[in-house]
């Protein structure tokens, strides 16, 4: 054990140098700000569309004396209710001027974007629009109509605000909140790595190297190092990218307001970054069982694009299992190795018990091992074949994965 | 005491047994030359040796092991495919070979310095491995295989690629590292090489081995080849030449008898065939290559044509 674990940090630690020493891993930093730039970006052109994009507004076609009071009662109501409560409201026309005129076109006027318009008094308002439009302006109208008709009538009481963070009502949903942010970081960064160390196996294989590695150390040393030294790129990554982050919350003020785990923000970060592992652990030794028996680039993508797609079941299987905690369905999410650890961070985000985490994370571990084991015998098995080996039977056909025979 | 020894060693890929029950002994301290064509089963039949691809069946072990993994700190390996870290140093290529089979990167460096300014290339211990020719390259590598002084070296194939000056370089290495005890190991398909270098050999073809001894012994199955030349066509004299004689003209050549030369010599002198030349041939490596192996496996393999050098 000692000697596998001497060589796995030979390998560790030439794959970790050539990794943070290549110009690719400056990439690999920038990656997550990607996603985050192009949020940025599109959040920032939605908000220029929907702002540029016309509002719906109410017309108001009463006399002049009613729309005016109409306008006075949708400010003085803002004041305390919003200034998004009510819709925008705009004088159309004059109903003294525009006696006989069809309230449906006032509607026709382009320009106006009138969702609705209103005739008639304050003591009788008439709303003229489609069947939604009038129901979703007719209370606010009618509101403003009562208290422009009597500014007195309407009068809100002012409740004193005493706020605390969580209720024991809301707890459950909101640290639902928690659990999938959690999830979705873990996901994220698992299929980011295991994917990487997969090209790294398979670029080992094209090197040539490999032969050199099984003949000088344990196999389970080459699979370890390649694991330890991506988990290692890995840690560098989150602490750069969590510097960075951080840095960008505290100018921007803008720290995520998430609820409280149930087993406290100190075990459920602590937790999440074991599951992380674990689940980079188990999902790195099952792409290197893969990289181990494709032959080619093209092997691997043809292998890890299923392999990727039932990852992203999983994972929805491990969020769908959130919201039915208890049930089967979630007990099974939490013992199925692939699903655990998203499970599992959904339980620590919804339940204070903490020995589960213990059982799981001895349980995915040992799965992880299992999983490194077959992947060395399947390399041994299958891999290594040199000149004709294994061809003349099939007529001079390659084997795809040891499995199926394939090109000439 | 044998380095490696191997018993019905048997490996198959799909029911293609490129390994078919080998049966091998290498002393320690020898040169030893695995003897055969492409295709042979000699770089699987190492790979199952050193412990890379496990046996089917049989047993093998290596360096008094029988998992050869753990005498990896003992063993230097140039596989047939060489492969380098194109964007390491050669100085640092050669203390990761060695830091894999133990040694410290600190001493691997400094070996690995050493032995590149001993072979001329210390001028090229910063560069990158994808600064280096093909050849200087190949010659970091097999720094890399012997850095840690291991007591046994496995060289698959190891003068293939290599130019006459390479290949004489690695003869010599090959040499100097037996002059200190280490055992070796290598692969060849060229019989010159094996013929040069090896005290013992191993012929194989189609996974099987069909020699394995001294060269000399392989060559002793071969009788010697006379070469007679006399004055005279006919005479009482003839008689007393051996059955399988092929006459050219004045020139008679013959398998030496069992009796050896002395009787023959006798008859021709009394016989007054007038001899005007006469030489005894010793068979070499490649003609007991035939006879052990036969004529088909002997076409297979890529010896090298006339002028090449070796």
């Amino acid at each position: 054990m000692k000697e596998i674990l001497r060589a796995a940090f030979v390998i560790a630690r030439r794959d970790f140098t050539a990794i943070i020493y290549s110009k690719a891993f400056i990439f690999f930093l920038l990656g997550p700000f990607f996603p985050v730039l192009v949020g940025i970006a599109a959040g920032s052109l939605g908000g220029q569309i929907a702002r540029e994009a016309a509002q719906p507004v109410v017309g108001l076609a009463m006399t002049q004396s009613d729309s005016r009071k109409m306008t006075e009662a949708r400010e003085t109501l803002s004041a305390n209710m919003g200034e998004n409560y009510f819709t925008k409201i705009k004088i159309v026309g004059d109903a003294a001027q525009d006696k006989g005129k069809n309230p449906k076109d006032y509607l026709k006027k382009k320009e106006d974007n009138l969702s609705v318009v209103v005739t008639g008094t304050l003591a009788k308002p008439v709303v003229t629009g489609t069947k939604a439009s009038v129901k979703r302006e007719s209370a606010g109208i009618e509101l403003l109509a009562a208290h422009a008709l009597n500014p007195g009538a309407v009068k809100l009481t002012e409740a004193e605000a005493d706020i605390v963070a969580e209720t024991a009502n809301s707890d459950k949903q909101l640290r639902t909140v928690t659990a999938q942010g959690g999830q979705i970081l873990v996901f994220f960064l698992t299929m980011l790595l295991a994917g990487m160390v997969l090209s790294n196996l398979v670029e080992e294989k094209s090197n040539k190297i490999i032969e050199i590695l099984a003949a000088s150390i344990p196999m389970e040393s080459v699979f370890l190092g390649k694991l330890f030294a991506m988990l290692g790129m890995a840690l560098l990554g989150i602490l750069v990218w969590t510097t960075i982050g951080g840095i960008g919350m505290q100018v921007t003020q803008g720290l995520p307001n998430f609820p409280t785990p149930a087993v406290g923000w100190p075990v459920f970060i602590t937790l999440c970054f074991t599951y992380f592992i674990m689940a980079y652990l188990m999902l790195g030794a099952l792409f290197l069982g893969i990289g181990a028996m494709a032959a080619t680039v093209r092997e691997v993508q043809t292998i890890s694009m299923p392999v990727t797609m039932a990852q992203l079941i999983n994972f929805f299987f491990a969020s769908y299992a959130l919201t039915k905690t208890g049930q089967p369905v979630e007990q099974f999410a939490a013992i199925f190795p692939f699903s655990s650890p998203f499970a599992m961070i959904g339980r620590a985000a919804l339940e204070p018990t903490l020995w589960h985490h213990g059982v799981a994370i001895v349980g995915q571990l040992f799965f992880a091992i299992l999983l490194l084991r077959l992947g060395v015998w399947l390399f041994k098995r299958n891999v290594m074949k040199s000149g004709n080996a294994g061809r003349i039977k099939d007529g001079g056909k390659r084997k795809l994965f040891g499995l199926i025979a394939v090109g000439g | 005491m044998y380095a490696i020894e191997a018993h019905g060693l048997v490996k198959q890929f799909d029911g293609f047994r490129a390994v078919d029950g080998v049966d091998l002994k290498v002393p320690v301290g020898s040169i030893y030359g695995i003897l055969g064509p492409n295709g042979a089963g000699k770089t699987t039949m190492l790979r199952t040796l050193l412990g890379i691809i496990d046996p089917d069946a049989g047993v093998r072990t290596l360096l008094g092991s029988d998992r050869p993994i753990t005498q990896s700190r003992n063993v230097g390996y140039l596989p047939e495919e060489r492969g380098l870290y194109q964007s390491m140093r050669a100085v640092d290529t050669i203390a990761f070979m060695g830091a894999l089979r133990g040694l410290s990167l600190k001493e691997g460096k400094e070996k690995g310095r050493a032995l590149l300014e001993e072979a001329g290339l210390g001028y090229a211990a910063d560069r990158q491995i994808r600064q280096l020719s093909k050849g200087m390259a190949q010659t970091v590598q097999l720094m890399g295989t012997i850095v840690h002084d291991p007591k046994l070296i496995v060289l698959d194939e190891p003068f293939s690629g290599l130019d006459a000056l390479n290949q004489a370089k690695l003869e010599h290495m090959i040499r100097a590292q037996s002059k200190k005890g280490v055992t070796i190991i290598f692969s060849t398909h060229v019989i010159a090489h094996a013929e040069r270098l090896c005290e013992r050999i191993a012929i194989i073809a189609r996974g099987k081995i069909s020699f394995d001894g001294l060269v000399s012994e392989a060559r002793d199955r071969l009788r010697p080849q006379v070469h007679l030349e006399t004055e005279t066509l006919d005479g009482a004299w003839r008689a007393a030449l051996p059955a399988d004689t092929r006459a050219e003209g004045h020139w008679w050549h013959f398998t030496l008898p069992e009796t050896g030369v002395e009787p023959l010599l006798t008859a021709l002198v009394e016989g007054k065939a007038g001899i005007k030349s006469l030489s005894i041939e010793r068979p070499g490596l490649h003609d007991a290559f035939v006879a052990i192996a036969g004529e088909s496996v002997a076409a297979e393999m890529d010896e090298p044509v006339a002028g090449e050098t070796l």
